[in-house]
C-alpha cells in the first residue's frame, strides 16, 4: 500500500500544526518537550517518505522522483538535526520556545515541496514557504542588536532576490507562455529549432534566475548578507540555513536550469562556472582572519557551495550525482562543527574562536570530533568531505574543466589554514583547567548522528554514492 | 597467499591505536609498552614478509584485493614487490625504535602514541597500496598526525613548521589527485588499478604525459625534497621531537622517490625520458646546494636535516638515469639513507636530551667524556659520508656508477657533494669531539642501554648492508628491472 506522492509533506504540515496547538496548552517550562515531539514528527516523515508512490502530480507541477526523495531526506535529516541541539538552546529563551520548532519544520515543508517542483509558480510559493519562517528564526533573540540586524538584513535581501527570481519567472513566461519546466523545455527547444542561438530576453531571465537562486546560495558575488545573519542568528538557525536552505536553492536551481533550460547549456553554464571559482577564491580568503567560528562557517559554506557548483556546471549524471553526495557529506561535516560550536557557546556563551584554546584537554571527546568535522570541511580522507570532493572533482575532469578543478584544489589548501586553526586552538595552546563542556541530550544525539555520517559517507560510501546515482538520472543530458 | 599479512601491517598498529585510547591518561607506562608491541608485531610480520618474498620475478606478492566503492572503480587492492618489501620493512624498523625512542616522552603521552601509531598505519598504506584511490588515502592520512606530533610535541616554532609542512604537502598532493583523476579517464576502461594503468602506459600519448606527469612530480618533488621545493624540511625536522625527526627522514622523505619508481617512471615513460636531464640537473643542486648548506649550519640537528636533502638528490640523480644500476642505487640509498640518517637523528635527540643544545661550537672533547656515544656517532657520521664498508657507500657508488655513462658532467659535479659531505662531518666531529674538553660538559651522561638498544639494529644493517649487500641487490633487481625496462624499452 503506497500513500500519494504528496503525503510526506501534508503530514509534516499537519504535525507542525499540532505543535503549534500543543503549544498552546503546555506550560511555560514544559514547551522544551515540543522539541521532540517534532524530532518524531520528522522521523514518522522519514518513514512516510519510502511508503509514499513516486510519481506526478496537479498535472505534472509536483512530482516526486528519486532527485527529491534524495533531497527530502537531506532536508529532514538537517531539520533532525537542527531541532535536536535547539531544545537546550530555546531554553533561553524568555517566550515563544514551541513556535521556534514548528517555524523550522514550516520551513522544511517548503524545502520539501520546493524539491519536487516543477512549476514556476509552485517553485515560487515553496521558495518563499522556505524563506519567511526563517527571517523570523534569524531574528529570534530579539533584545540581541545582532539577531535583529540578522533577521532584518536577511529579509529585505531575501526579498529583494525573491523579486529578481520573480522578475526571471515572469519572462521565461512571456517568452514560452507556460510556467511548467518540461512546457517551457519543449518551447526553448522548437525556439531554438527556429530562431538559433539565445536571445537578449532569454539571456536576461537567466541571469536573474541565477541572481535569484545565487542569492540563497549565497554566492559570491550575492554572499553579503550571509556572513552577518549567520553571526545574528541563533546558532542552531545558522547551522539549519548553511545546509537545509542551502540545498533547497540548489535543488530548485538544478530543477529549474537542468530541466527547461538545458538547451541552452553553453550560455548559462560559464556564468555559473565563474562564480563557482568567486565563491571558492573570496570564500575560502575571506575566511582566513576571521576570529568568529560563526562568520568562519559562514565564509567556509560560501566556498564549500562554491565547490558543489563544480559538480553541477560539468553537467553530466557524475556531475549532478556528485553535487547530490557532496550535500550529503556536507551536511553532516558542516553540521557537526555548528554542533559542537552550539555545545561550546550554550556553556560558555563565546563562539569565539580563541576561547576555544585548551578544549582538548577539558573535553577531549568533542574536540577530537571538532577536529574530524572540520579535516572532513577540509577534504581530508578517509573522511566523508573526501570521498566527497573527489567525486566533484572527478566529474569536472571528466568534462575538461581543469581549470576549475585547479581553483578548487588550490583553495582547498588555502581552506585548511582556517579549519586547522581551529584545531591549533583546541589542540596546541596548553591552558589547562577549562572545564568541560556539557553535553544535553539532544546535542548528544546530533554529534553521534552526524560523526557516524562523516565516517560512514567517508568509508564506505557505496549505498549513498548509489542513491546519489539514482537521483541524478532524472534528467536527461 | 591466503594470510593477508600486508593488511595485518596495516592495521595492527590501528588496533594499537584504540589500546592506548582504551588506556587511561595516568597508565603512562603502559601506553608506552603497548605501543611498542603494536609497532613491534608489524616487524615480526616484516620479517616474515621478506623471508617469503619471491625474488626471482616482478610480478607483485602477498597480493590482497577486494571490492570497496564500485561505484568509483575502487578497490581494496594491496601488494608487495622488490621496490616495496624493503620499505615496508625498514618503515616497521624505524616506527618500532622510534616507539622505543619515545619513551621518554612525558608530555600528553597517550595523544602521542596514539598519534604515532596512526602516522605507522599510514606509511605502511602507502608502501602496500595499488589502487590509487587507497594510496592517496593513505599518503594524506600521514598529514595529520604528523601535524600534531610536530605541533604539539615540537621545538620553539613548533607551530609554524606544523603548518608549514601541513599546507606544502597538501598543496603537492592535490596536484597528485588531479592526475590521478585524469589518469582514470584516460584509462579504458576507467580504473584505479595502479598495475593496470603501468600496462596501459604505452597508449598515453605525449603531450598528456608531459602534463600529468608535472602533476605527480609536484607531490613527490615536495615530499623528497627536490630543490626548490624543500623549504618545509628543515623547519620541520628540526623543531620535530626526535622520533618523528627519524620517521619524518627515514620514512616519509622515501615516499617521494618511491613515488617516482613506483608511479612517475612506470606509468609516463615518455615523460620520464624527457624529463631525465632536468630531473639530473635538480639532483645536482639538491647534492651540492644541501652539501654547502649544511658546512654552514651551527645547529647539529639542522645540519643533519640538510644532510637529507643532499643525500636524496643521490636518490633523484639515480633515478634520472634510468638504468638498472642507477635506479637500484637509488634503491639503495632510500634503505641506507633510511638507517644512517633515522641513527644520526636519534643520536642528536640523545644529546639535546642531555645538553639542551645543538649548537655544534658549545662542544668539544667528548670523546673523553662520552667515548661510547662518541664511537656510535661517529660510525654513523662515517656511514652518511660515504665511508666504504658502510651501506652509504654502495649506494652512492652504484649512483655514480649507473649514471655516469648517462650524464658525465653531472655526475662529475656530484662527485663534490661526496667531498663536502666529508668536510661537514669531519669539521662536526673534530669540533664536538675532539680537542679541548669544555669543562661545562663535566655531567654529561653515557648514552643509555634504552638509547643504544634503538640505533643497534640500524648500525649492525648499516654494516650489513654495506659489507654483504647482494641480498638486497638481489631482492630488488627484478623489480627494478622490469620498471627500467617499461621506460627505456
Amino acid at each position: 500500500m503506497y500513500f500519494i506522492s504528496i503525503f510526506p509533506e501534508i503530514f509534516l504540515f499537519l504535525w507542525t500544526i499540532l505543535i503549534f496547538v500543543v503549544d498552546f496548552f503546555l506550560k511555560e517550562d514544559k514547551r522544551k518537550n515540543l522539541g521532540y515531539l517534532s524530532l518524531l514528527g520528522i522521523l514518522i516523515t522519514i518513514i512516510l517518505l519510502f511508503f509514499s508512490a513516486q510519481g506526478e502530480m496537479f498535472g505534472k507541477a509536483y512530482s516526486y522522483d528519486s532527485l527529491s526523495l534524495f533531497f527530502k531526506l537531506v532536508f529532514l535529516l538537517s531539520a533532525f538535526l537542527a531541532i535536536s541541539v535547539s531544545i537546550d538552546f530555546v531554553a533561553k529563551f524568555r517566550a515563544f520556545k514551541g513556535e521556534f520548532f514548528g517555524l523550522i519544520l514550516f520551513s522544511t515543508v517548503g524545502m520539501m515541496l520546493l524539491s519536487s517542483a516543477r512549476e514556476l509558480i509552485f517553485l515560487y510559493v515553496s521558495l518563499e514557504l522556505v524563506t519567511i519562517p526563517l527571517y523570523v528564526l534569524a531574528a529570534y533573540l530579539k533584545p540581541d542588536k545582532k539577531s535583529a540586524e540578522a533577521g532584518l538584513k536577511y529579509m529585505l535581501l531575501g526579498a529583494i532576490s525573491s523579486a529578481i527570481l520573480l522578475y526571471g519567472i515572469s519572462l521565461i513566461y512571456g517568452i514560452t507562455g507556460t510556467t511548467f519546466l518540461l512546457g517551457i523545455k519543449t518551447r526553448l527547444m522548437v525556439d531554438y529549432l527556429q530562431i538559433g542561438p539565445i536571445g537578449p530576453g532569454l539571456f536576461l531571465s537567466f541571469i536573474f534566475f541565477i541572481a535569484g537562486f545565487g542569492f540563497k546560495l549565497a554566492l559570491v558575488p550575492f554572499h553579503m548578507w550571509a556572513p552577518d545573519v549567520y553571526e545574528g542568528a541563533p546558532t542552531p538557525i545558522t547551522a539549519f540555513l548553511s545546509v537545509g536552505s542551502k540545498a533547497a536553492g540548489l535543488v530548485a536551481f538544478l530543477r529549474v536550469f537542468f530541466e527547461s533550460f538545458s538547451v541552452y547549456n553553453p550560455d548559462w553554464v560559464t556564468i555559473v562556472a565563474v562564480l563557482a571559482a568567486l565563491s571558492m577564491i573570496i570564500g575560502n580568503i575571506i575566511a582566513l582572519p576571521q576570529t568568529n567560528i560563526k562568520r568562519m562557517l559562514a565564509y567556509s559554506s560560501i566556498a564549500q557551495m562554491g565547490y558543489i557548483l563544480v559538480g553541477l556546471v560539468a553537467i553530466s549524471e557524475r556531475g549532478v550525482s556528485s553535487v547530490a553526495f557532496y550535500t550529503l557529506a556536507y551536511l553532516f561535516a558542516n553540521l557537526g562543527a555548528f554542533v559542537v560550536a552550539i555545545a561550546f557557546e550554550l556553556q560558555t556563551g563565546s563562539s569565539e574562536i580563541k576561547d576555544y584554546s585548551g578544549l582538548s584537554r577539558s573535553s577531549p571527546t568533542l574536540s577530537f570530533l571538532m577536529m574530524l568535522f572540520l579535516l572532513s570541511l577540509v577534504g581530508i580522507p578517509p573522511l566523508a568531505g573526501f570521498v566527497g570532493k573527489y567525486y566533484l572533482f572527478a566529474a569536472a575532469i571528466e568534462k575538461h574543466l581543469i581549470w576549475l578543478v585547479v581553483i578548487a584544489v588550490l583553495t582547498s589548501v588555502i581552506s585548511l589554514y582556517y579549519y586547522v586553526g581551529v584545531i591549533k586552538e583546541m589542540y596546541f595552546n596548553k591552558k589547562e583547567g577549562g572545564e568541560k563542556i556539557f553535553l544535553p541530550f539532544g546535542i548528544k544525539l546530533a554529534l553521534i548522528i552526524c560523526i557516524i555520517g562523516v565516517l560512514l559517507v567517508g568509508l564506505f560510501p557505496n549505498p549513498f554514492l548509489d542513491l546519489a546515482s539514482q537521483a541524478a538520472l532524472v534528467f536527461k543530458y | 597467499m591466503s594470510f593477508p599479512i600486508l593488511s595485518y601491517m596495516i592495521f595492527i598498529p590501528f588496533l594499537g591505536i584504540i589500546a592506548v585510547l582504551v588506556l587511561r591518561k595516568e597508565q603512562v607506562q603502559a601506553i608506552r609498552w603497548a605501543s611498542a608491541l603494536f609497532s613491534f608485531i608489524p616487524l615480526v610480520l616484516s620479517f616474515f614478509l621478506l623471508a617469503h618474498y619471491d625474488s626471482s620475478t616482478s610480478t607483485m606478492q602477498f597480493v590482497e584485493k577486494h571490492t570497496w566503492i564500485p561505484s568509483l572503480g575502487v578497490t581494496y587492492f594491496l601488494g608487495a614487490d622488490g621496490l616495496s618489501v624493503p620499505m615496508l620493512f625498514l618503515t616497521a624498523l624505524l616506527s618500532f625504535l622510534s616507539v622505543i625512542a619515545s619513551f621518554n616522552i612525558n608530555f600528553r603521552v597517550k595523544e602521542y602514541f596514539a598519534f604515532f601509531l596512526l602516522l605507522e598505519v599510514g606509511m605502511m598504506g602507502v608502501f602496500a597500496a595499488l589502487d590509487f584511490f587507497l594510496f592517496y588515502i593513505f599518503w594524506e592520512v600521514m598529514l595529520v598526525p604528523m601535524y600534531f606530533l610536530i605541533g604539539i610535541w615540537g621545538g620553539p616554532r613548533k607551530e609554524y613548521a606544523a603548518i608549514k609542512f601541513f599546507l606544502y604537502t597538501l598543496f603537492g598532493s592535490v596536484f597528485m589527485l588531479i592526475g590521478i583523476l585524469a589518469l582514470y579517464f584516460t584509462s579504458q576502461p576507467h580504473t584505479l588499478n595502479m598495475m593496470e594503468l603501468i600496462s596501459q602506459a604505452p597508449l598515453l600519448a605525449k603531450g598528456f604525459q608531459l602534463i600529468v606527469f608535472v602533476a605527480f612530480f609536484l607531490a613527490f618533488a615536495i615530499k623528497v625534497p627536490i630543490f626548490p621545493f624543500h623549504t618545509w624540511l628543515p623547519d620541520a625536522h628540526v623543531e620535530a621531537p626526535t622520533a618523528v625527526s627519524v620517521i619524518l627522514a627515514g620514512i616519509l622523505l622515501k615516499m617521494g622517490t618511491y613515488g617516482l619508481l613506483r608511479v612517475s617512471l612506470p606509468m609516463f615513460p615518455k615523460a620520464a625520458l624527457y624529463y631525465a636531464l632536468p630531473l639530473a640537473l635538480l639532483a645536482l643542486i639538491n647534492i651540492v646546494y644541501g652539501a654547502l648548506v649544511c658546512m654552514a649550519q651551527k645547529d647539529l640537528k639542522k645540519m643533519v636535516a640538510y644532510s637529507s636533502v643532499s643525500h636524496m638528490g643521490y636518490c633523484i640523480l639515480g633515478i634520472s638515469a634510468l638504468t638498472v644500476t642507477g635506479v637500484s642505487g637509488c634503491v639503495f640509498q632510500m634503505f641506507s639513507h633510511g638507517l644512517i640518517t633515522g641513527a644520526l637523528f636519534l643520536l642528536v635527540g640523545v644529546l639535546y636530551d642531555r645538553a639542551h643544545t645543538r649548537d655544534i661550537d658549545a662542544f668539544g672533547g667528548l670523546w673523553a667524556k662520552i667515548p661510547v656515544y662518541t664511537g656510535v656517532m661517529t660510525l654513523f657520521c662515517m656511514g652518511s659520508l660515504g665511508l666504504p664498508g658502510l651501506s652509504g657507500f654502495i649506494s652512492e657508488f652504484m649512483v655514480f656508477i649507473g649514471s655516469f655513462p648517462v650524464f658525465k658532467v653531472i655526475v662529475a659535479l656530484a662527485v663534490l657533494g661526496v667531498v663536502i659531505t666529508a668536510a661537514y662531518f669531519l669539521r662536526m666531529i673534530q669540533k664536538m669531539f675532539l680537542g679541548t674538553f669544555n669543562t661545562k660538559w663535566e655531567a654529561l651522561t653515557e648514552i643509555s642501554g634504552r638509547e643504544l638498544f634503538t640505533v643497534i639494529p640500524l648500525a649492525i644493517l648499516m654494516i650489513g648492508v654495506g659489507v654483504y649487500p647482494s641480498p638486497l641487490a638481489d631482492m630488488i633487481r627484478a623489480t627494478l628491472e622490469n620498471i627500467v625496462h617499461l621506460v627505456t624499452g
